[in-house]
């Protein structure tokens, strides 16, 4: 079965400024490795999270994905077509440009202030899949109300809606031109928590409806949980560990995802021993091809590390990590049921 | 409603503020009640618009200029800080109630280097000389771990990451040892590691310090990890305060159960989530509701359009409302 | 539209000096559109025995050292006035938020190369240079008009590089490029929309200074000739009346420009306040 999405060994290198300019002899301009080797694929009707923090390189992996920005190296395949091959500026004639769409995290700025929510839904209809005034009228209703937006609301300004329907606006105006895969970068960050459960419903029963595939951005571990059957987690310009989200979450086998996950509040079912990683992320310019990006911070490590970058390889039933060293399957902290059900797979312990 | 036992050490009573606009006045807070005790972490909880912000400037005079407070007091060492004149609030200000803000990076000075800006703190409260002030400022650098202090004390904010920048802002918030710590929001936009570093360096500090935090927060789980009680805040009333235990265990306001019921954290699954039914209130209202979660609450019965009771189920636990659960 | 004209009165209503401003600026337009109708007197025609009369009943606001009455001719040049500096204007807001625009939008060489060409402009003092321009070009009403264009388009150029930038990045930008827009189109379907509030005031401003000019080039005798009744002209023949006590040849001409001026920057503000949608309510 094709995936929707192929990515393979995709990278970005963004040229920095040479230190010294003319007069140097070494010619070489440093490079800021934003995305290094990256491969995953996205299937059809599936949810995959994207987990990482700031500075991983997530923000730019998707913006590669859905075109807007020219790749270094690797490529993007989606349906089959090579959409890697064209370059950003042409994407938006081919017909592939509709069916990758995007929702951002910020609704206030992702919106422009001048347009109504009706123009802001039916911009993308008007330039990819232009209809006569009557369908447009009707498809822009027709996808607002799938998005829970009374039609009074078409007519205002952002400025005059609600966070939770400024975001609803960003999920209508994605969905208009009926995309395969929407990529969403952090759709709920920025919304109170009672709105963002709707949103979260919304997305879910979305998803169903229209079978569509997720790319889920976050760095909210719980969101990603929750919306995700399985999930990729960047660090420093790499994924570190790819897998089914429960297992990952039961037994993460990354010294990284570990320490992730150990620093989630988790005031109910027990915290996880906190694993305090030093210092902030290597510097992204430059690295070592060798070295593990992670090395430094780990709590492991050996000279190992540094000879050999470890790549992507199997560790259970669609479970891949990059280590050398990856953590053995924990014992778990029993969670005590003291309000809430345990996760709901259950980590099959002997 | 201050609590029975030892005297607070801050005590806000029946605090009420409200903000002109052009759109109508803004009923901000309306009596609402809390109280820190020594050494102790109240978290203030609530979602945009709760007025838990509001409050927290107003404890330290630094209200808006469009805001009135209509009523109530704010007690602070036997004295009402609401008419405590200007120079009595500056000294208090950084020197016995500090506060740390959101997004840490725009909270400095772009143009001052973070040293010098920790010893302005020094000099102005501590009555230090230039030289002491800078030492002083290296030295609590490294009480917040910040690796090579000597060097980074030279460094400007935008050099820095934001988990740095919130370690100057404890750093200077720390610098005079003032008696309570007011964290708005200091987490909010940054990394989740990063999150948990800044939080476990705050809980340290404070019982180093033998300080008393007010945590101000939206996030009811990291709440729920730092503070020993909670007070949940909805539309400019305070519905529940209670120690953290209970209130996860046993919430007995609606809001507050609605409130456990949308976080994401303990949800076994998305199907668990529960949306909080309606939407808050518009505070510019004239005719909002005694209990302005009654139009949200499905337990609501034509009683709740009395006076808003305020129930102590305990010497801690106290809940606004006449149905609790 | 109802409620633009709703928020508009609502502006205009709101502040008083706003409103003021509006309704001196709607006077201004009347007064140039029906100057001829308007005029008590044929402000070419001279009279030497009337020369330098006092305002009276007869010539409201006396007469000029040809008998010309000052009225007539106040009027008369308005036309001329708002005509040059309506055209000047439009020149510069439109070339100038172009460049403003290409050069704020597309970084790298275009923005080098139109960045220069502005700082050429504004190295050196602007009425100096609209006077070089127009000497050289020759003493003619057009040429007012382009030179002052020139002066003011690195106004223009710079405001609205400035605002396109910080726009560039904004997420609405991407959004649009994720709906298959092309990027001429994101930077004047998108991205223009939002800077128009800043550009009423830019406008608006530019009205004030370009009357100015063409008054100040007409002054020092460049540009409109004699007999045209034009406002700096007015004032240039009037000021030498002064000293021999005749007051009202060189005031109300001067007191024209200053409201008109006075006039422009006050609609500014409220401009911009009706345009912008998040002054609404």
């Amino acid at each position: 079965m094709t995936p929707l999405l192929d990515v393979r060994h995709l990278a970005k290198r963004f040229p920095l400024k040479a230190e010294r300019a003319w007069l140097s002899r070494a010619r070489h301009r440093p490079q800021v490795f934003a995305v290094d080797d990256v491969s995953f694929t996205v299937g059809s009707g599936e949810s995959v999270g994207l987990v990482g923090e700031s500075g991983c390189g997530k923000s730019t992996l998707v913006r590669l994905i859905a075109r807007l920005l020219d790749q270094t190296g690797g490529t993007v395949h989606f349906a089959g077509a090579d959409i890697g091959a064209v370059p950003p500026r042409r994407f938006a004639r081919t017909p592939q440009r509709a069916k990758i769409q995007m929702v951002f995290q910020d609704p206030t700025d992702s919106l422009n202030p001048r347009f109504t929510a009706f123009d802001a839904i039916a911009d993308p209809i008007r330039r990819l899949r232009p209809l006569g005034r009557a369908a447009l009228r009707a498809r822009v209703g027709e996808v607002a109300q799938l998005c829970g937006l009374p039609k009074e609301l078409l007519s205002r300004f952002p400025h005059q809606l609600s966070g939770g329907q400024k975001a609803r606006v960003g999920i209508a105006r994605a969905l208009a031109v009926e995309p395969q895969l929407l990529i969403l970068d952090e759709p709920t960050s920025a919304l109170d928590v009672s709105v963002q459960v709707v949103i979260l419903h919304l997305l879910q029963s979305l998803k169903e409806r229209l079978g569509l595939s997720y790319l889920f951005v976050s760095h909210d571990l719980n969101v990603i949980r929750l919306l995700c059957s399985r999930v990729l987690v960047m660090y420093s310009g790499k994924i570190v560990e790819s897998g089914p989200t429960a297992q990952i979450f039961q037994a993460p086998r990354h010294p990284y995802t570990a320490a992730l996950l150990s620093a989630i509040p988790n005031a109910w079912d027990g915290q996880r021993a906190r694993i305090v990683l030093p210092g902030e992320p290597a510097s992204p310019v430059d690295p070592d091809p060798r070295a593990c990006r992670f090395y430094g911070r780990c709590p492991k490590g050996t000279a190992a590390c540094t000879q050999t970058m470890p790549e992507l390889a199997a560790i259970g039933a669609a479970h891949e990590v990059a280590c050398h060293f990856p953590e053995a399957a924990p014992p778990q902290t029993v969670p005590e049921n003291r309000h809430s059900p345990q996760y709901e797979v259950k980590a099959d312990r002997a | 409603m201050s609590g029975t036992g030892p005297v607070p050490l801050l005590a806000v009573d029946e605090l009420s503020i409200e903000f002109r606009t052009r759109s109508g006045t803004v009923h901000a807070t309306e009596r609402i009640s809390l109280d820190l005790a020594a050494g102790e972490v109240l978290a203030v909880v609530g979602e945009s618009g709760s007025g838990k912000s509001v409050t927290a400037y107003a404890v330290l005079g630094i209200l808006d200029p469009a805001a009135r407070v209509t009523s109530g007091r704010i007690m602070f060492q036997g004295q009402d800080l609401l008419h405590a004149d200007e120079a009595r609030l500056r000294r208090l200000r950084g020197g016995e109630i500090a506060m740390i803000f959101q997004n840490p990076r725009t909270a400095l000075n772009p143009i001052r280097a973070v040293g010098r800006q920790i010893a302005d703190v020094l000099e102005r409260h501590a009555g230090v000389g230039r030289g002491e002030a800078a030492r002083r400022a290296t030295e609590l650098l490294k009480k917040v771990k910040i690796p090579d202090a000597e060097r980074r004390a030279r460094a400007y904010p935008f050099e820095l990451s934001g988990g740095m920048c919130q370690r100057v802002m404890i750093a200077m918030a720390l610098s005079c040892r003032p008696r309570i710590l007011i964290a708005d929001e200091p987490t909010t936009g940054l990394d989740v590691t990063t999150q948990a570093v800044i939080m476990d360096l705050i809980d340290e500090v404070a019982r180093d310090e033998g300080m008393s935090t007010l945590l101000i927060t939206h996030d009811l789980a990291l709440a729920a990890e730092h503070a020993d009680r909670i007070a949940v805040m909805h539309a400019g009333h305070v519905v529940e305060i209670a120690p953290t235990e209970t209130l996860l265990r046993v919430p007995r306001h609606p809001y507050t159960r609605n409130l456990i019921a949308a976080m994401p954290g303990p949800a076994p699954s998305l199907d668990a989530l529960e949306a909080i039914p309606g939407a808050l209130p518009d505070l510019r209202r004239s005719d909002l509701p005694t209990c302005r979660f009654s139009e949200r609450c499905i337990r609501y019965q034509a009683d709740c359009d009395q006076a808003l009771p305020v129930e102590r189920l305990s010497a801690r636990h106290m809940v606004a409302c006449r149905h609790p659960l | 539209m109802r409620e633009l004209i709703r928020h508009a009165r609502y502006v205009v209503t709101e502040n008083p000096v706003t409103g003021f401003a509006f309704a001196l600026f709607a006077l201004l337009v009347t007064v140039a559109l029906f100057a001829p109708w308007l005029s008590p007197h044929d402000p070419l025609a001279s009279h030497a025995a009337e020369a330098l009369h006092r305002p009276s009943r007869d010539y409201w606001l006396g007469t000029d050292a040809l008998g010309r009455d000052i009225l007539s001719r106040l009027i008369a040049a308005s036309r001329l006035d708002l005509g040059i500096a309506v055209s000047a204007v439009a020149l510069a807001s439109t070339f100038g938020t172009a460049l403003g625009l290409m050069g704020g939008y597309f970084g790298g060489w275009t923005d080098r190369i139109i960045g220069r060409l502005t700082d050429t402009i504004m190295a050196f003092p602007l009425f100096v240079l609209a006077m070089g321009i127009v000497a050289a070009l020759g003493n003619t009403v057009a040429n007012i008009v382009y030179a002052t264009a020139i002066i003011n388009l690195p106004l223009y150029a710079r405001v609205v590089r400035a605002e396109t930038n910080i726009r560039r990045t904004a997420g609405f930008v991407e959004a649009a490029r994720l709906s298959g827009n092309s990027e001429l189109r994101i930077l004047f379907a998108h991205i223009l929309p939002n800077i128009l509030p800043l550009m009423a005031v830019q406008t608006s401003l530019t009205l004030g200074y370009a009357i100015l000019n063409a008054a100040g080039l007409s002054f020092i005798g460049l540009g409109v000739q004699p007999p045209t009744p034009e406002w700096g002209i007015m004032v240039s023949d009037g000021a030498s009346s002064i000293v021999s006590g005749e007051w009202w040849v060189a005031l109300f001409p001067g007191l024209a420009l200053m409201g008109a001026v006075f006039c422009f920057n006050l609609m500014g503000d409220g401009l911009r306040d009706v345009i912008d949608p998040r002054n609404r309510t």
